[in-house]
């Protein structure tokens, strides 16, 4: 019998094997990327829009509005502008003042605090301490503003009226007449109270990151834990330190409210801390904003691209420092 | 036949003996520092503040010195200046707290949660008027600020862990620059972009719009992070079960990561609820309450207390305006609490 030889069915046709994603997945990353380029595009915007309104102000000011200490308009009765001087260095001198001083008083005690967190509490006290700092983090700097006039500003004054007593003979510290409310100084400590938690919970992921086998090792060694600290975590994670307290700064720069409560905001350059005049940037925006006509609201805006790209920057730098550094030692 | 267990032995923890004699050092500091307020020169808390932290600081080193030597003593200074340090960022929150609750109370009634200040002015007695128009343009505000910033800040996170594309440095960078934007610069370029161009008015709408701007970075990065913490092997798993990545997310991800999303809204709405400059550029900040946020005036919590404060004088303006802030500050804890709760839970 012979065989009847049937036709065998063609193979299938081998699958396509391609790295190329579905149709659903090219519009899943579409849609990914473009929201991703959310935070791109409204920084672009920012920048774009307050130019818009303030190059002009810029322009015509040229450099004299970040070295000018000047802030004035002058309208003729039907309320047309027939003169303008407006500098922004008064503020900005202001801004750094107030800003250098929250630094300088904040972040050592940060840095004490997370070591603290990190190297002596431990168990319940510490996750304790540790959310305490994180809720404070939060709270609304409003809140700081009102305490720091209604409570903190009585003891404040004491201290300006004691540093000044002893220490008058530094120029920073003298004042031309015993005002001591509402000063540099005063701010600069409400704004340090408000970057602590910030810097101190920085820190202390910095501290939390340094490698056990190194401050195991350095005990073995029979470190003491000043020794250990010193030897194994400053080293590691002094970057990152540094980008915590670049940080602070940035919000602290940036900070309108609290300022505007706890200091007398007065347009002139005051390199008094104590002497109870002063000002920066976001405070003389939110002053001046209510009586502005629209020319003066463009000098505003002008002001304000001056504050964002001053901060872009400080914060900038200070990502920098933290990826950089942060988690790398010797 | 008896064994005997031995227990093990703990030498580097501290005796009974070297606990009382910390004890000590605390009481003499303090003694010390009471001395020394009361028969020199220094007075006040600062006073005492300052001699105790020298007192703790002198006697804690000459105490370790002379048990155990030089090493010892200056390991002890660090501890000191650590606890100082933790106790001075400690009184600060203390001192906020007490002070919103001892005076915030005498701003309360029940018909804060009727009544608008619409017929009632800041100085008026406290009865009058209350804080519902602040309440509803609030939540208004941040309602839609959320609707905004949520999608975007989660399809920010998606792209930093999901697809971590050749931009995702860039992206990383930009959201922690955008956290740093000051809360004023968000408010101005609502102003400059949409208000003095577009709308000509300010709104409820607008105030949401620049509150947008502060919350994407806080949700984006919160999720970034929680989105992390989600085990690679699940991701795997649904890819392997023939699922696309859009499907993998949608299906396994995203719900895995639910209470994480949960905490970064959380966490993005305690960021900006106290938001203040913005508002007060952009929203108005009307008396009476505004439920339509693309017209009129809206009044809002931070407005509310600002005007108590800044236009009152009187007792019961400070009094309203501090129970303004105890409703805030109440919101503010009962969010904490909430991302605390969620958060501590396992992941998936």
């Amino acid at each position: 019998m012979a065989i009847e030889l049937k036709e065998r069915p063609a193979p299938p046709s081998p699958r396509e094997i391609t790295t190329k994603p579905r149709r659903s997945d090219q519009v899943f990353r579409m849609v990914v990327t473009a929201g991703g380029m959310a935070s791109l595009v409204i920084l672009g915007l920012i920048a774009l829009f307050l130019s818009i309104k303030g190059v002009h102000i810029l322009v015509e000011e040229k450099f004299g509005f970040i070295t000018g200490s000047a802030w004035e308009v002058i309208t003729d009765e039907s309320g047309e502008v027939t003169q303008s001087n407006f500098g922004i260095g008064a503020m900005l001198i202001g801004t750094m003042l107030s800003a250098v001083i929250a630094i300088s008083v904040g972040v050592p005690i940060s840095v004490l605090s997370a070591l603290y967190l990190t190297f002596y509490a431990n168990g319940k006290v510490k996750k304790f301490l540790i959310s305490v700092i994180d809720l404070m983090a939060a709270f609304p700097s409003l809140l700081f503003g009102f305490w720091g006039f209604f409570v903190f500003m009585s003891s404040a004054e004491y201290w300006a009226k004691l540093i000044n007593k002893y220490l008058g003979f530094i120029p920073i510290f003298d004042v031309p007449t015993p005002i001591f409310e509402r000063s540099p100084f005063i701010a600069g400590m409400v704004l340090a109270i408000m970057i602590i938690p910030i810097v101190t919970s920085i820190s202390r992921e910095i501290f939390d990151q340094t490698p056990l086998d190194r401050v195991q090792a350095a005990y073995a060694l029979g470190a003491t834990k000043l020794a250990m600290i010193k030897a194994v975590v400053i080293p590691y994670g002094r970057g990152g330190i540094i980008g915590g307290a670049m940080l602070g700064l940035g919000r602290a720069m940036g900070e309108t409210v609290a300022v505007y409560t706890v200091l007398n905001v007065v347009y002139q350059v005051n390199w008094q801390l104590l002497f109870g005049a002063g000002g920066n940037v976001a405070s003389l925006i939110l002053l001046k904003f209510g009586e502005a006509g629209p020319y003066e609201v463009d000098a505003l805006m002008a002001a304000g691209l001056i504050l964002f790209l001053l901060t872009l920057l400080v914060n900038a730098t200070a990502d920098l420092l933290i990826t950089r550094f942060g988690g790398k030692g010797r | 036949m008896k064994k005997a267990i031995p227990t093990p032995k703990k030498p580097w923890q501290p005796t009974a003996l070297d606990k009382l004699e910390d004890l000590l050092i605390v009481l003499a500091a303090f003694g010390l520092a009471g001395a020394s307020v009361k028969f020199t020169g220094l007075d006040g808390k600062l006073g005492f503040f300052f001699s105790l932290f020298f007192a703790l600081l002198v006697l804690n080193f000459g105490f370790q010195y002379l048990k155990r030597g030089t090493a010892a003593a200056k390991d002890s200074l660090l501890q000191v200046l650590a606890v100082m340090a933790i106790v001075i960022t400690l009184i600060p929150i203390v001192s906020i707290v007490a002070t919103v609750f001892s005076k915030g109370y005498k701003g309360l009634h029940w018909g804060i949660l009727t009544e608008d200040m619409a017929l009632a002015s800041v100085n008026d007695p406290i009865a009058n008027g209350g804080l519902l128009h602040a309440l509803a343009g609030t939540i208004i505000m941040v309602g839609g600020a959320l609707i905004i910033s949520f999608p975007i800040g989660v399809l920010t996170a998606l792209y930093l862990t999901e697809i971590r594309g050749p931009l995702a440095r860039p992206i990383k960078f930009l959201v922690q620059a955008m956290s740093g934007v000051p809360s004023i610069v968000a408010g101005l370029f609502i102003l400059s972009s949409l208000i003095y161009p577009v709308t000509k008015q300010l709104s409820g709408l607008m105030g949401s719009l620049a509150l947008t701007i502060l919350m994407i970075p806080t949700i984006a990065r919160t999720a970034e992070e929680m989105l992390h913490l989600i085990p690679n092997e699940l991701r795997e798993a649904g890819v392997a079960l023939g699922g696309t990545q859009w499907r993998t997310v949608a299906g396994v991800v995203l719900p895995a990561a639910k209470s994480g999303l949960v905490t970064a809204i959380i966490l993005g709405i305690a960021r900006i609820i106290g938001e203040t400059a913005p508002l007060l550029l952009v929203s108005g900040g009307g008396d009476a309450l505004n439920l339509n946020p693309t017209q009129g005036a809206m009044g809002s919590l931070p407005y509310y207390i600002w005007k108590a404060f800044l236009t009152g004088g009187t007792e019961e303006a400070f009094a309203r305006a501090w129970g303004g802030m105890l409703v805030l500050l109440s919101f503010i804890f009962i969010l904490f609490g909430l991302a605390r709760y969620l958060s501590g839970r396992k992941v998936g």
